[in-house]
């Protein structure tokens, strides 16, 4: 059924009764041309784009759990393409212009609000930082302004101008960057994916996965065997325990990262804002709880929850730029599972076992990308080479030295 | 953990008084293959469950700790000076 | 305006009257109130609007899961939004406000959001506003934030303060109920060290809604000899108005402690708030049950409340609820509130039983079993019932209404680590696993017991902990006369014929119709249907609605609740503010600050700081006269080229290295050879990372056989540290080396210029000629005759003959006195970063903006300095990598305008002159920029692709993001003296 206000008075008018399933609830066929690992935003997109681009609709997405219960779940729905590095930002690039069709073009409102991203420096050092991530932005016709501390302070007079440990001098914003209704996503791209013809297949846990002379043939589940062509891995934050079933050991630590969420507000916050001075970045969803996070704890991780050190740092940074927030009050906390790469980046490639294909790595970065990826590791399972914006985003990058490492920490991944 | 790691030198100490690098990996020997360093810098077997991994006792005795924990439960089973315990 | 504060009974202090206001108007209640028991007191009943419907909403509960009730507290930067009036004590002068309406709470416009409820459905949004796409951010979104949001923050800064404390305990008792207060006091006799915490101002939990009698008196006032005989235990610590809200790791439980907030004008020297982390051995929780509500049609009126809600109000605080009341339950709670009202002569219409199968009940209400309620009526206040019974309806005019869908655990916490609620059919409840570590269950929050099983639940979990750890513990017990007998409820998920909406999750307006559609449309699943239409996301995080909602999916799924199962439990039990979680990191004490020991003599010269990490950096001296920075850092410059200058560079890192094996330590972690290093000579060494990165730079001195004195970079020199503990521990236990931070035990200053040595050797004792003390020389010399020992070494950062003197922190500033006297005739100036900063970069010597984790020693030109002889070093393995010497990378090269007159900034990108601004023509980035008054021209540093190879060759540095291009050429980084001879002069 397609989506409109017609449909919505149509429907109030007849009690709710005429709307049906937004996707089926399949049992899994024998075989399928591909077969995707996770039903999270990326396994969900990737379905998607390879039915709608690339006509390959004999697809099955596998997840353990109900769609959308990983990350794109449980994040704090930013988006943004303020990319540095030439192996990133052509891609995020491209992730915001399809966020910018998405709700059309799945007929699906995911409710992409794009009201602003704004980074904040404090020092000379940090302003050429981004006076580099502007330019390179730029360069790529990415929109990207440079605030000074008079516009920070116009827009928000409301941050600590007066008496701040780490004074405000500037900030570097992307007008086109906001938020998206993160559940929204998933259900988009299932809802999308399934009228395709896509068969998504909930409670469906991934326990092995076959090879017959060195190739894979197809994966068993807790639904039983399911044969395949193409097997593609987009289970981030649990990538390095299924890729083991191939054998494969990935440049990869699972980390935890926590997330919160306040009670509902009044409109406090009209864009993103991401702290210099320390690890703290907020928005405001349009229910009105404010939306925030920091830093992963820094443990290896596979628990979705976190503890208190991070809770506090969070608190503390947060008032450290909005003297306000003082007495606004943390509602829930929640923990997402990181797959926390070497460089920070993320991969989408092949792997050197033939039809197993890879889409990982993508650290706390991986909602904003969730069109792109879908897109690009579609491509790269329809046409078996890599997108044009994923070339750099190679699995033996490592070995063959070149990293994508935006923030230069090196392979200590929890630093990324 | 992690919020108290019990340091063999110090007791039981908050998280925040600690840094965490990662695996405790053995560095391998300057003249091994090639290979066995990639793995070393840049691979990780990335467990759930039992890991060891390497804590400094950064605002306390400064020592360097291989700590052998749960990645699942967060459960700690072990915590020991790493100079004493060459890593697995 | 039907409740109202009975003439005796509650435990409310009748002889103080305080004045309130609720939005303007004024009204009085007690001490011991709280604002809810307050508002009821005075016959207020509607006290806020719903979220999406504005539906008028009165008081549900007497406690923590209160969604209705939320209200603005306090003005100006003490302004509160959300305060749950049922959780907030009553003091003189409190100002409440409602929230969520407009213009007033009685006329509110948003109410017309009801007449549009039939298009407003689980999840509307998500099939509309999208079309046309730019109406989004522009109409539709701003709408639907202003309408939606409860309350409205402040802007103004928190004039409180915060705390946060760390505690230790045995056992951490929460909640001060029969089974807590019995916890406590048997490990608390038997000599734990024990913590009793609960979330309200008083003691006693449920028993002070209680009317039975517990070992021959009440049960108020058997709580109070419990918690008298607590407090006279030295090992007890009894933190009541304290939330315990998350649990975590090793048994640190995370907790709230309103210090301030029953006052109307906190005092100054103690904290509003405090928050505590306890470490604790063990815990109990006996934390009790939320009674559920019924969902029924207009289950929302005002007027409607839980049972043990209208208990509460009734026998605590000595308020009824209306004058014709009736009860609607599925378990014998209703008849205990029965029995409590008509003891305290308010009429009592009648109790409606959904079970056949009811107590016997002694009063005079009429008892209607197999009967529920299908709608309440009144609008604004309760006027009506809708019953059926018997296969008929029938209609009640009453106006209040106590609802028991029977107890849902309070297991949070018990949860909050992973664990799963188990659905138990007999309990009919979610009850937390047995497998719990660390943590006890007592009291109804096991899903069974009455008071004394309470007691004695308590009491036994108690001392089985304390003989646990070696204690004896004496059980306790309580004879408890006149209580309801306790049978679990039989569930009622779905009641027939309702005409209303019927509420789950009353503050997000969530119906019962929504979750039937979340079913229908696929999001069944328990956490779809929570997503899909918001149900147990409100500020009470589903506590009164989740098992409700579980109930009724697993109605329309055809499942059991307990295949349903629950959404994950996580913190917090209950909101906790920044503030409290910050407690004294605030403003400027957000981080703290680290002054080097010349930051005295510094500031005494005028000295502008800057942030540099923790440090305040000296950034340069403005003279009289001087009005803009740059002036002051040419002088500066032009000062030390010609004469000589003194800057502060004590927070450059500094360690020391010492053993037996400290030359092979310190040769293994530079990629350069330290080897050979004699005694009394300096060297600049290149640290890698085992990737092959740079990671810092600095210089070593060695000073002894087996003793190194290592500089590193001001930003790093706490990550080398540790690095080096790291190699020094963990990588080479068997190297004898000893590390020690001496960054603060030394100050350091550099003395740079031609007239340098002349100065310096004015209070340095030993020969310090070109001949005696060469370029690199390092070595610990005599100062003032005698009289002190400091470090010299001869290393120039700016190109120029220079020296670092280093002496002990506390002279630091009269040496550094002594050498500005002493130079005065040689023109000395105080230099600051910046000037240091510009001569640098004349110099084309690279800092962290140059070696910023990404770039290989050969692409800063240091290719050489790497050693091919070492077996051993970090970083040299993956040095080898076939990227990192690929042509592509970006090198080291100098750039300067054509035009000296045109400027350009760091961080601008180069391009090829000619080529199309795009990413694929990117030729790199400027890394240093300054303004050489030496050269009388802007220079920079840049990253370029081949840089080396490319001298001379026209570029334009390119900043689209500030408008600015600029016509420049490819240099060499070294502007400056590339032969070194003021260096060696």
């Amino acid at each position: 059924m397609r989506y409109s206000a017609l449909s919505i008075l149509r429907n109030g008018f007849a009690r709710q009764l005429g709307w049906t399933s937004a996707w089926r609830f399949p049992k899994p066929k024998a075989h399928y041309d591909v077969i995707i690992v996770g039903g999270g935003g990326h396994g969900l997109a990737t379905a998607h784009y390879l039915a709608k681009e690339h006509g390959i609709t004999n697809v099955a997405v596998l997840e353990k759990g109900y769609i959308g219960s990983g990350n794109v779940g449980r994040n704090t729905t930013i988006i943004r393409s303020n990319y540095l590095l030439p192996g990133n930002n052509p891609f995020y690039e491209l992730s915001l212009k399809l966020w910018e069709g998405l709700e059309q073009d799945l007929n699906f409102n995911a409710m992409v609000s794009q009201r602003g991203v704004i980074n904040l420096f404090h020092t000379d050092a940090q302003r050429d930082a981004y006076i580099r991530r502007g330019n390179a932005m730029r360069l790529h016709g990415v929109d990207a302004e440079l605030l000074d501390r008079a516009k920070v302070q116009s827009m928000m007079p409301f941050m600590d101008f007066d008496n701040a440990r780490f004074p405000i001098k500037g900030g570097l914003m992307q007008r086109r960057g906001g938020t998206v209704r993160h559940d929204a996503v998933a259900w988009g791209y299932a809802r999308a994916a399934d009228k395709r013809g896509v068969d998504i297949i909930q409670d469906c846990e991934v326990t092995g996965i076959r090879r017959e002379n060195g190739r894979v043939v197809g994966v068993d589940t807790s639904q039983g065997f399911i044969g395949c062509n193409k097997l593609g891995l987009a289970a981030a934050g649990n990538s390095s325990r299924v890729a083991e079933m191939a054998d494969l050991k990935l440049p990869i630590e699972s980390h935890v990262l926590q997330a919160f969420v306040s009670e509902g507000l009044k409109p406090f916050l009209d864009t993103v804002v991401v702290y210099g001075a320390g690890h703290f970045y907020i928005s405001q969803s349009d229910k009105g709880g404010l939306v925030f996070g920091g830093d992963i704890d820094g443990y290896n991780s596979y628990a979705q929850r976190g503890n208190l050190a991070i809770v506090e740092h969070v608190a503390e940074a947060g008032i450290a730029m909005i003297p306000a927030l003082s007495r606004v009050r943390y509602l829930r906390s929640w923990g997402g599972v990181m797959d926390m790469s070497m460089d920070g980046s993320p991969i989408i490639d092949r792997t050197p076992i033939d039809n197993l294909y890879l889409n990982a790595g993508w650290c706390y970065g991986g909602f904003k990308a969730t069109p792109a990826s879908g897109f690009c590791f579609a491509h790269l399972l329809a046409r078996g080479e890599p997108h044009p914006t994923t070339t750099a985003m190679r699995l033996d990058r490592f070995e063959r030295g070149y990293a994508i490492d935006e923030r230069g920490y090196g392979p200590q991944p929890n630093l990324h | 953990m992690a919020s108290l790691i019990t340091c063999p030198h110090c007791g039981q100490r908050p998280k925040e008084e600690f840094a965490i690098k990662g695996a405790a990996l053995a560095r391998p020997a300057p003249d091994a293959p090639q290979g066995e360093w990639y793995d070393y810098v840049f691979l990780r077997t990335n467990p759930r469950g039992r890991y060891e991994e390497y804590w400094h006792h950064v605002s306390g005795c400064r020592r360097w700790l291989v700590v052998t924990r749960d990645t699942a439960s967060h459960a700690v089973e072990d915590c020991r000076d790493a100079a004493e315990r060459a890593p697995t | 305006m039907t409740s109202y504060r009975l003439n005796q009974g509650g435990l409310v202090d009748r002889a103080t009257t305080l004045d309130f206001t609720f939005d303007g108007r004024s009204f009085t209640g007690h001490a011991g109130d709280t604002l809810a028991s307050a508002l009821l007191a005075n016959g207020q009943r509607l006290v806020g609007r719903s979220f999406k419907y504005h539906r008028p909403r009165g008081i549900l509960t007497a406690g923590a899961a209160e969604p209705n009730a939320l209200m603005t507290i306090g003005s100006g930067g003490r302004t509160e939004p959300n305060t749950r009036a049922t959780m907030q004590e009553l003091y003189a002068g409190l100002e409440a406000v409602s929230q969520n309406r407009w213009p007033s709470l009685d006329r509110d416009v948003g109410a017309l959001n009801s007449l549009l409820s039939p298009f407003l459905g689980a999840g509307f949004y998500y099939k509309t506003f999208m079309w046309p796409a730019a109406f989004w951010e522009k109409l539709y979104e701003p709408f639907i934030r202003k309408a939606a949001g409860l309350g409205r923050a402040t802007y103004e800064a928190d004039p409180d303060a915060y705390e946060k404390v760390w505690a230790h305990c045995d056992l951490l008792v929460v909640g001060s109920g029969p089974a807590g207060l019995s916890s406590a006091l048997t490990a608390g006799r038997a000599g734990l060290r024990v913590i009793l915490a609960d979330e309200h101002h008083a003691l006693g939990g449920s028993l002070l809604s209680e009317t039975a009698v517990i070992d021959g008196v009440s049960a108020p006032e058997f709580s109070a000899r419990c918690v008298e005989e607590l407090r006279s235990l030295p090992n007890v610590r009894l933190l009541p108005r304290t939330t315990v809200l998350g649990w975590f790791d090793s048994n640190v439980f995370g907790a709230l402690e309103r210090v301030q907030k029953h006052v109307a004008v906190p005092a100054a020297n103690r904290p509003v708030e405090r928050f505590w982390r306890i470490a604790a051995k063990h815990a109990i929780l006996a934390t009790g049950a939320e009674e559920r509500p019924l969902v029924f049609g207009g289950n929302d009126t005002p007027g409607v409340m839980t049972a043990t809600a209208m208990r509460s109000y009734l026998n605590r605080f000595g308020v009824a609820p209306g004058k014709k009341v009736a009860i609607f339950t599925t378990n014998n709670s209703g008849y205990a509130l029965g029995s409590d009202l008509e003891s305290a002569g308010v009429a009592l219409t009648a109790i409606i039983d959904s079970r056949a199968d009811g107590p016997a009940y002694s009063g005079q209400a009429r008892i209607i079993r197999n009967a529920v309620v299908t709608d309440a009526f009144g609008g604004k206040s309760l006027t009506s019932i809708r019953i059926k019974h018997d296969g008929r309806f029938e209609t009640m005019d009453v106006d209040a209404l106590g609802m028991s869908g029977g107890f849902s655990p309070v297991i949070h916490l018990a949860l909050h680590r992973g664990g799963k609620a188990q659905w138990s059919d007999e309990r009919a409840a979610f009850l937390a696993p047995d497998d719990l570590k660390g943590i006890a269950l007592a009291g109804s929050v096991t899903g069974a017991g009455n008071i004394a099983e309470s007691v004695a639940q308590g009491s036994t979990q108690a001392a089985g902990l304390a003989s646990m750890m070696g204690k004896s513990a004496a059980a306790m017990s309580a004879s408890v006369e006149g209580e309801m007998e306790n049978r679990p409820s039989r569930p009622l998920w779905f009641i027939p014929d309702v005409i209303g909406k019927a509420f789950v999750d009353f503050q997000n307006d969530v119906h019962r119709a929504d979750l039937k559609l979340a079913a229908q449309e696929g999001y069944g699943h328990v956490e779809l249907a929570k997503r899909y239409t918001t149900n147990g996301m409100a500020t009470d995080q589903g506590k009164l609605s989740n098992v409700n909602a579980i109930g009724l999916l697993a109605q329309a799924r055809g499942l059991s609740p307990a295949e349903v199962g629950t959404t994950t439990f996580r913190p917090f039990y209950t909101p906790v503010s920044f503030g409290a979680l910050s407690g004294a990191s605030k403003g400027k004490h957000f981080q703290p600050v680290r002054k080097s020991p010349l930051h005295d003599w510094a500031a005494k010269h005028g000295a502008v700081f800057v942030d540099t990490g923790l440090w305040y950096r000296s950034a340069w001296f403005p003279r009289e006269g001087e009005t803009a920075w740059r002036e002051s850092v040419d002088r500066e410059v032009l000062n030390v080229r010609s004469n000589a200058g003194l800057c502060d560079v004590s927070m450059l890192g500094k360690i020391e290295i010492t053993g037996r094996d400290a030359t092979t330590f310190v040769d293994r972690v530079y990629a350069n050879g330290f080897a050979k290093l004699p005694v009394g000579k300096a060297r600049y060494g290149l640290m890698l990372r085992e990737d092959g990165m740079i990671y810092d730079d600095g210089t070593t001195s060695r000073l002894g056989e087996n003793r190194y004195y290592m500089t590193t970079t001001t930003a790093y020199a706490a990550p080398v540290m540790s690095h080096l503990e790291f190699c020094a521990q963990a990588l080479w236990p068997e190297l004898d080396v000893r590390l020690a931070s001496v960054t603060d035990q030394w100050a350091q200053m550099a003395i740079a210029g031609p007239k340098a040595r002349t100065i310096l050797q004015g209070i340095v004792d030993e020969d310090i000629s070109e001949a005696a003390f060469g370029f690199l020389a390092a070595r610990e010399v005599s100062l003032f005759g005698g009289k002190l020992t400091g470090m010299l070494f001869r290393i120039s950062f700016s190109g120029e003959l220079a020296y670092e003197i280093a002496v002990p922190a506390g002279y630091g500033e009269s040496v550094a006195d002594a050498l500005m006297a002493l130079g005065e005739p040689h023109g000395i100036c105080a230099y600051g970063v910046e000037a240091l900063g510009v001569m640098r970069v004349e110099k084309g010597f690279i800092t962290h903006s140059e070696i910023n984790g990404t770039v290989t020693p050969a692409d800063v030109g240091l290719g050489k300095m790497v050693s091919r002889t070492k077996q051993d070093f970090i970083g040299k393995q993956m040095l080898s990598r076939e990227g990192l010497s690929h042509p592509s990378r970006l090198r080291l090269a100098g750039v300067m305008p054509l035009d000296p007159a045109h400027t350009f900034k760091g961080g601008a990108h180069i391009l090829s002159k000619g080529a199309e601004a795009t990413l694929e023509n990117d030729q790199g980035y400027v890394t240093s920029y300054a303004w050489s008054p030496t050269l009388q021209s802007p220079i920079a540093l840049a990253l370029i692709v081949n840089g080396p190879d490319r001298h001379g060759e026209e570029v334009v540095v390119w900043n689209g993001l500030l408008n600015e291009f600029t016509p420049a050429r490819i240099c060499d980084p070294v502007f400056f003296d590339p032969a070194n001879e003021k260096l060696h002069a």
